[in-house]
């Protein structure tokens, strides 16, 4: 019963957030929101018993995140364009109500939270659940399975999480160039 | 926001919390919620708090941006090692059962060793994404 009051509470912020981050126009305010979103949904995440994502969600949606977006608005203008008064939303409108009701429609077959008939449950779960503490003694499973039986899938996400710093230095790192455009513009064509 | 006198006496004490915090999220990954990738996060965290409060070239000096390259590809060097020291070892590329005696032992040492070098590079990565993005507003 306390779940579900919990759930709704969660889910109901969770839609204002999401309803407000659309409708402003200062983006300042809007990034904010996106922290507070991401907070939510660790708050989700936490009633769903997957405490790990929730960590992650908090530490990088929440903090990370939100400090990159802030030093990104500092680079450019902090307020959003007002859609122009020509602008039609019949097409989009549709576009939307039908993706969101084949989602809802596809909601039906997903088995019930904790099913522990659920295709997910029954796969390759009760093997790593049975198998991970007598082969790697630690107890933590998503731990076990992330760095030990999935090691070369976390070799990648290391690997992006790297090439992610590199695009980020090699785009728009190094000092920065003083000359002003027209006159780049120039040399270009010189050259 | 350099002359805000609260605001550097509350961080000066809330940094080694969260190194502290981060620490224990590294380590206590095998036992508790948590592990490399968290950790790194909030490590990078402790840093970008202290670049926001006294300023970017304070933090530039506690960690200086080559150090950084050099231990984002520490990290990957280190988990990537774990996997060539397993193939000498005689098992497969990340099967850690072989770095020692008995698996569960290497098993423990494998597990880590990746995490602490999901943890360099995860933090000096995000620290270098922030110093790079918050260096081009520098005047």
């Amino acid at each position: 019963m306390l779940d579900v009051i919990i759930n709704v509470t969660l889910l109901t912020f969770l839609v204002i957030t999401a309803v407000a981050i659309v409708r402003m126009t200062n983006l300042l305010a809007i990034i904010m929101l996106f922290g507070i979103f991401s907070f939510l949904s660790a708050g989700l995440f936490i009633i769903m018993d997957a405490v790990d994502v929730a960590f992650t969600e908090a530490a990088v949606g929440a903090g990370i995140s939100t400090v990159l977006m802030l030093a990104t608005l500092a680079l450019t203008k902090d307020r959003k364009e007002k859609p122009s008064t020509a602008h039609r939303p019949w097409l989009p409108l549709a576009v939307v109500i039908v993706t969101g009701a084949a989602l809802v429609y596809g909601t039906w077959d997903i088995a019930p939270f904790g099913d522990p008939d659920a295709p997910a449950q029954t796969h390759v779960a009760p093997e790593y659940l049975e198998r991970s503490i007598p082969e790697t003694g630690i107890q933590n499973v998503v731990t076990a399975v992330l760095a030990s039986y999935r090691g070369f899938d976390t070799l990648g996400e290391v690997t992006v999480v790297f090439t992610a710093g590199i695009a980020v230095m090699l785009l728009i790192g190094g000092r920065r160039n003083k000359t002003p455009p027209e006159q780049q513009k120039g040399e270009q064509d010189d050259a | 926001m350099t002359h805000n006198l609260i605001l550097r006496v509350v961080t000066k004490g809330l940094i080694p919390l969260i190194i502290l915090f981060a620490l224990y999220v590294q380590f206590h990954g095998d036992f508790g919620p948590g592990g490399g990738f968290q950790a790194g996060v909030i490590l990078s965290a402790a840093i970008i708090l202290y670049a926001l409060v006294f300023g970017l070239d304070a933090a530039e000096q506690v960690i200086p941006p080559p150090l950084l390259r050099l231990l984002a590809s520490l990290g990957v060097v280190l988990y990537a090692g774990v996997g060539i020291a397993s193939l000498f070892a005689g098992g497969n590329y990340l099967d850690y059962s072989v770095l020692a005696d008995n698996p569960v032992a290497g098993q423990h040492i494998g597990v880590l060793l990746v995490e602490l070098g999901v943890g360099i590079t995860v933090f000096s990565v995000m620290l270098i994404i922030y110093f790079t993005f918050a260096g081009r507003s520098r005047p």
